[in-house]
């Protein structure tokens, strides 16, 4: 998926494959995963000749940020689904507990 | 079996009113455990009582308590309608209606329990792809995942194959020792299965989400969790880091989310305060007669209903 979001234009499988110089892949190998990213709508692809060329659905930044915003439960929809360490406050409340934190820090930098 | 309606009734409005109690009360910040078995106690006591006094309206008196009293009236009900005596018609179709909602209110309930945790599996599902593709390991946190964002997230993402996410804008956030802490939250829930737990409480809010109590008992037990989570930390780190570390999460930079989320933050507000004052001031552990009255509670509030609509009296 790096090397596709690494990419300016499609690539054909073969072009992936080299570009994946750190392993050594059977070129089959790399043509399942690339099928199977654009099964589950991460990659678009599209016939070019006899070959098919892969594209990246979205850039990666799309994707981090659906994962924050999920796992910052800003998606209005609080399921179960994940169990966030804690929630950000109000800004008011924020200054409140800055001003609890430098206390604390002060009292055990002493 | 009018009494029987009655006492039913009186049932699941008590567990409301003892919902709302407990939604108010102090004590189980001291012992989120036993808080939180109530709590379950008090969930499941309402639903079995609340179907049950449905049931039992529509039932007939004296047959193996309230689930076979409402099998034959049923029975009876449809024989009466089909070949016009026995009962008066009113009767019977009034009978009817009420087993019918009855039986509504049960599939209601079940169904609710059921879509949440399909939705929450599909969820789950579509992050741990996202995760496969985008994430990587970290020396600085061993055993979790990063992912390359500004902004401060720490969380789990529960299952067979569970997963603790940090975000690179934590990395830079916490201090090694602040870092542990959060590994060790994150553990407790995962260990400890506190996703089951929560799932209930969570998918009655989401259903019913105009009905206060349903929500207020979703946020008391997602906030006891949250609690119990800090206490197993505890066993591994010093309660300063694991507050310095809600602190720095809690009050990070700027939201994500452009608006809409005043409420939650309100309410996230005076869970993060509650959990640090928690923290640096920790209050005894409640004595163990009254966790024991508080779990016996809790086995009584299933076993009424239970026995009301097993046995005839």
């Amino acid at each position: 998926m790096d090397v596709l979001w690494d990419s300016t234009e499609p690539l054909t499988v073969r072009q992936v494959g080299l570009r994946l110089t750190n392993r050594d892949l059977a070129h089959t190998t790399v043509m399942t995963v690339l099928d199977r990213l654009a099964k589950k709508g991460f990659a678009r692809r599209k016939r070019d000749g006899r070959a098919w060329r892969y594209q990246a659905a979205a850039n990666r930044e799309a994707y981090v940020t659906e994962l924050m915003l999920h796992a910052l439960d800003q998606t209005g929809d609080r399921s179960a689904a994940l169990a966030s360490f804690a929630r950000r406050v109000s800004d008011s409340e924020a200054e409140v507990l800055r001003r609890a934190l430098e206390s604390i820090g002060e009292l055990h930098r002493d | 079996m009018f009494p029987l309606v009655l006492v039913l009734a009186a049932v699941a409005g008590g567990t409301a009113l003892g919902a709302a109690a407990l939604a108010s009360a102090r004590w189980p910040y001291r012992s989120p455990g036993a808080a939180i078995l109530l709590w379950q106690a008090l969930g499941l006591s309402w639903g079995l009582a609340a179907v049950g006094a449905l049931a039992a309206l529509g039932a007939v008196p004296g047959e193996h308590g309230v689930a076979g009293g409402a099998l034959s009236g049923a029975a009876r009900a449809i024989r009466s309608a089909a070949l016009g005596f026995e009962t008066p018609a009113l009767i019977a179709a009034a009978r009817l209606a009420v087993l019918a909602a009855s039986v509504a209110l049960f599939a209601l309930l079940v169904w609710v329990l059921l879509a949440a945790s399909a939705a929450v599996l599909v969820a789950r599902r579509r992050h741990r792809i996202l995760l496969s593709l985008l994430a990587h390991g970290d020396p600085k946190v061993p055993g979790a995942l990063v992912v390359d964002h500004p902004a401060a997230a720490a969380y789990c993402v529960p299952g067979l194959r569970s997963k603790i996410v940090i975000s690179a804008g934590t990395l830079d956030l916490l201090d090694s020792a602040e870092l542990a802490a959060v590994l060790a939250h994150e553990r407790a829930h995962l260990r400890a299965r506190h996703d089951l737990v929560l799932l209930p409480f969570s998918a009655l809010g989401r259903a019913f989400p105009r009905a206060r109590l349903a929500c207020q008992a979703h946020a008391t037990v997602a906030l006891l969790v949250e609690m119990l989570a800090d206490d197993r930390a505890l066993r591994h780190r010093p309660a300063r880091e694991l507050a310095t570390a809600l602190l720095r999460v809690g009050t990070s930079g700027a939201s994500l989310a452009p608006s809409g989320t005043l409420a939650a933050a309100s309410a996230a507000d005076a869970e993060v305060a509650a959990r640090v004052a928690r923290l640096l001031t920790p209050q005894a552990r409640l004595p163990l007669h009254a966790q024991a009255l508080v779990c016996c509670t809790a086995a009584l509030l299933v076993a009424i209903p239970v026995a009301l609509l097993l046995f005839s009296f």
